[in-house]
């Protein structure tokens, strides 16, 4: 199997290459036989790239160690399930994994339009095929993870502890599915641009994808966020690293982009606009993979000098200069069949969204560059840190956050002020509501009041269009509250969705607005000494040594310190955070000893406690921290996914198709069935 | 005024707004990201660079690693080939912090010439490669054997 896998890699190649030449002359020629080939090639190279994983999964589960990539990664004693996801641990296993996303993706895209989008598809087939192409190119000639030593040790080296996290064993697919996806928008764009058919039919094909992306990224990203939290140890969850940012960037123009096509579908505005974000989204991605791959940038994730990184730089000007060099020749026929109105229309709120959130993108990838453009124009390499992130980003955040409430309230094309007047009226008290309370309860930090005040006035525009519409449908319908919510949900999911994804958005704000409330301290304690603080709410904690034990757990020993913790008075039980030794089947330590933290958690504020180090073998060296709202950021963050899940859901799909996927409808007919708001 | 016009101006706004908070807060943030030879040169140039905060990224001297027991500050050597600094971090020390692994200080120099370092990256060239020419000398590997010759 092993040897069918390894040889299977360069079958899908072979296969992509065809895809790619036959789709392309096919289309050129309108050679409908060569299509077909083509698309049947593109099936075939998935077909190939899956044995090929299926291959280097049955290596590692044979602990075949002559692999160099299941040596570097894996060990006998290493549980099965991290064995399982060793695949993507290391760089040319992951790009074996995005390569199987891609050619997956890829085929399932085809075969989905065989029967649509006839003219556009073999230019979307020879695209992907391209993209394909590339990566099993890259995996081939560059990282193969078929790779063999020149000796076979008796043991691998074992998994890094700190990957040893089920957060970790997920977080990476995630990703991937949600950065992978964003090869199917570009390949789509790519087609309407040669063909010129630009109006909206593409939109339809890409909209779906562009979600699908979104849904993952959202959850890779929050994933990720909550790895580094419980397993780094800073207690932090995000630190604009180069690498966080890599992830984020295509997150900010896909959830551009998934405004904007609003416009375009209701409107027939931002034409040029759409394409240009569907192939940012796609550029930034394969930017990020190289920011990451080649260590041009010093990240804390670690990366090898590797020279994938090159592969990357040439395929992303290339894609890049090829999507100018489109777009370019085609400016006629992506000229807009309408205009702005008013300012005050609900296209003026998205265009401000799109604008802030390329604001931040553009911010974001200025600081990850600013070391390579410093060192081009002053021949020094000048950082910059978390400050320049949060300077910037946080008044464009807050400004994205107005308008997350704003944007549902106003009407299209061009509201009239009774119409400001009706919507606006409660969701501002809302807003003005939280303030007051806060501040009446002490609270002075004005970035926090304004975060709270905003996000007050979000929750009240989403409370006000789920309650009109709800009430629209008892009104109209005589429905009972539970079923008309339901129904209200159910019939119109891309709307409903959509606000439960703002309310996650919302609910994100306010826990990152807590972290202004942090406060920490160290302490050493002998057994039996105790250690008292005052955390953000008044509260007071105080922290008892139970002292440090040692045993042997699993693949590891560890060393433990365990605290007794009451809270006023109020026992809360105990806390305990351990130095972990990794140990391979001979008993010998592998890697660093790794830290293992001790988090007390509530929706009020997370107790998060490092223990730093042993200074005798009864006294521990401690760190705590009383972190406010964090929860909530895992809360957001499911409720993000979940509204997501929510528009996407293939009822709504299949409903679509019945009724034909109606794009750039007249604007007569925008207004919904129910819960109408304008 | 139009309202595309309207518009363009807002949108004007906003973004010369980001560019004016870019702008002011790189000078803030903005910290030169030096070898220790490159650092060296700079004092030498001009001795006041001492009083700036930079960023060093450097190689751990194998040995020179000695740990405070309470795990809070540490102090080692860090060299890039042509000039050692001794330094002395106080902070977090990231699990992944040992000898020969390449680090991210930052912090500045003080008058005897150590750098006092307040944040530590540490770079375990593991994320993506498990540094592949280190990978024989790990403990317990040594006594492979050679690979079969394969058809």
């Amino acid at each position: 199997m092993i040897l069918v896998g390894e040889l299977s890699l360069w079958v899908a190649l072979l296969m992509a290459a065809w895809t790619t030449t036959v789709s392309f002359s096919g289309g050129l020629q309108g050679r409908p036989d060569l299509v077909k080939s083509g698309e049947r090639a593109l099936y075939a190279t998935f077909g190939f790239t899956l044995l090929a994983s299926i291959g280097l999964w049955t290596a590692l589960f044979m602990h075949d160690f002559s692999i160099k990539f299941v040596a570097s990664y894996t060990s006998t004693n290493l549980p099965k399930i991290y064995t399982f996801t060793a695949f993507w641990a290391g760089q040319s296993g992951s790009m074996l994994f995005w390569a199987l996303i891609l050619t997956a993706y890829s085929a399932i895209a085809v075969f989905s339009n065989r029967k649509t989008n006839r003219a556009m598809m073999p230019y979307v087939t020879g695209t992907l095929g391209i993209i394909c192409l590339f990566f099993l190119m890259t995996m081939c000639f560059g990282a193969n993870p078929y790779e063999r030593l020149d000796w076979i040790p008796p043991e691998g080296r074992g998994m890094n502890p700190q990957l040893q996290n089920p957060g970790m064993a997920i977080h990476p697919p995630m990703l991937y599915l949600g950065l992978v996806g964003t090869a199917i928008p570009f390949a789509f764009a790519i087609g309407a641009l040669v063909t010129r058919q630009l109006d909206a039919q593409w939109l339809g094909a890409v909209r779906r994808w562009a979600l699908l992306s979104w849904f993952f990224l959202t959850i890779g990203i929050v994933l990720g966020m909550w790895w580094a939290y419980v397993e780094l140890g800073w207690a932090g969850y995000w630190a604009w690293d180069a690498v966080e940012n890599s992830s984020f960037l295509p997150w900010l123009t896909i959830t551009a982009f998934l405004h904007s096509i609003m416009i375009q579908e209701k409107r027939g505005m931002l034409r040029k606009w759409n394409v240009t974000l569907v192939a940012m989204s796609f550029l930034l991605t394969i930017l990020g993979t190289f920011i990451t791959r080649s260590g041009i940038i010093e990240s804390v994730h670690a990366f090898a000098q590797s020279p994938v990184g090159d592969w990357f730089l040439v395929f992303l000007i290339a894609a890049a200069v090829a999507t100018a060099y489109l777009v370019s020749t085609r400016l006629n026929d992506l000229q807009a069949n309408a205009e702005l109105e008013s300012m005050v229309s609900r296209e003026a709120a998205f265009l401000y969204n799109n604008l802030v959130l390329i604001g931040i993108c553009f911010a974001t990838l200025w600081g990850v560059l600013f070391p390579i453009l410093s060192e081009w124009v002053k021949g020094d390499k000048i950082t910059v840190g978390p400050p320049f992130f949060n300077a910037v980003n946080g008044p464009l955040g807050l400004l994205l956050l107005a308008l997350t409430g704003i944007g549902p309230l106003i009407a299209w094309r061009r509201a009239s002020t009774t119409n400001l007047k009706r919507q606006f009226t409660w969701p501002v008290i809302s807003g003005v509501v939280t303030f007051t309370v806060l501040f009446a309860l002490g609270m002075r930090q004005m970035y926090a009041l304004v975060s709270y005040l905003l996000a007050g006035f979000v929750f009240g525009t989403i409370i006000q269009e789920f309650v009109k519409g709800i009430d629209a449908r008892r009104r109209m319908y005589g429905e009972g509250l539970f079923s008309a919510s339901m129904r209200l949900v159910g019939r119109n999911r891309r709307r409903y969705g959509g606000y439960i994804v703002h309310f996650g958005v919302a609910i994100l704000f306010c826990a990152f607005a807590g972290l202004m409330f942090k406060k920490d301290l160290t302490a050493t304690l002998k057994a039996g000494e105790s250690v008292k603080a005052k955390d953000a709410y008044g509260s007071e904690w105080v922290f008892t040594s139970q002292g440090i034990s040692s045993f042997e757990q699993l693949n590891r020993r560890v060393v433990a310190a365990s605290f007794n913790v009451t809270r006023d008075g109020k026992n809360m039980g105990i806390l305990s955070s351990e130095k972990r030794q990794h140990v391979n089947a001979a008993g010998e330590a592998t890697f660093e000893p790794s830290t293992e933290v001790g988090i007390l958690e509530s929706p009020k504020q997370d107790v998060y406690l490092v223990f730093t180090g042993a200074v005798d073998r009864e006294t521990a060296a401690i760190h705590i921290n009383f972190n406010p709202l964090v929860w909530w950021v895992w809360f957001g963050g499911i409720i993000m996914a979940f509204g997501g899940l929510i528009v996407m859901w293939p009822q709504a799909l299949r409903a679509e198709r019945e009724g034909g996927y109606v794009a750039e409808l007249p604007s007569e007919s925008t207004a919904t069935l129910v819960g109408a708001g304008a | 005024m139009k309202a595309r016009n309207k518009f363009l101006l807002g949108g004007v706004l906003v973004l010369s707004t980001a560019s004016y908070l870019m702008a002011s807060s790189i000078d803030e943030t903005a910290t030169y990201y030096l070898t220790p030879a490159e650092l060296a040169s700079k004092v030498s140039d001009n001795p006041r660079f001492v009083k700036n905060g930079v960023k060093v990224g450097a190689r751990v001297v194998s040995g020179s690693i000695v740990r405070e027991p309470s795990g809070r500050s540490v102090m080692f050597k860090m060299t890039d080939g042509t000039k050692t600094y001794d330094v002395k971090h106080t902070g977090i020390v990231p699990d992944t912090f040992t000898d020969g692994v390449d680090v991210v200080v930052e912090g500045r120099l003080d008058a005897n010439g150590t750098f006092q370092s307040t944040i530590l990256l540490a770079k375990c060239a593991s994320r993506y490669e498990n540094a592949p020419d280190k990978y024989p000398d790990t403990p317990g590997y040594k006594q492979g054997m050679p690979a079969t010759p394969r058809a």
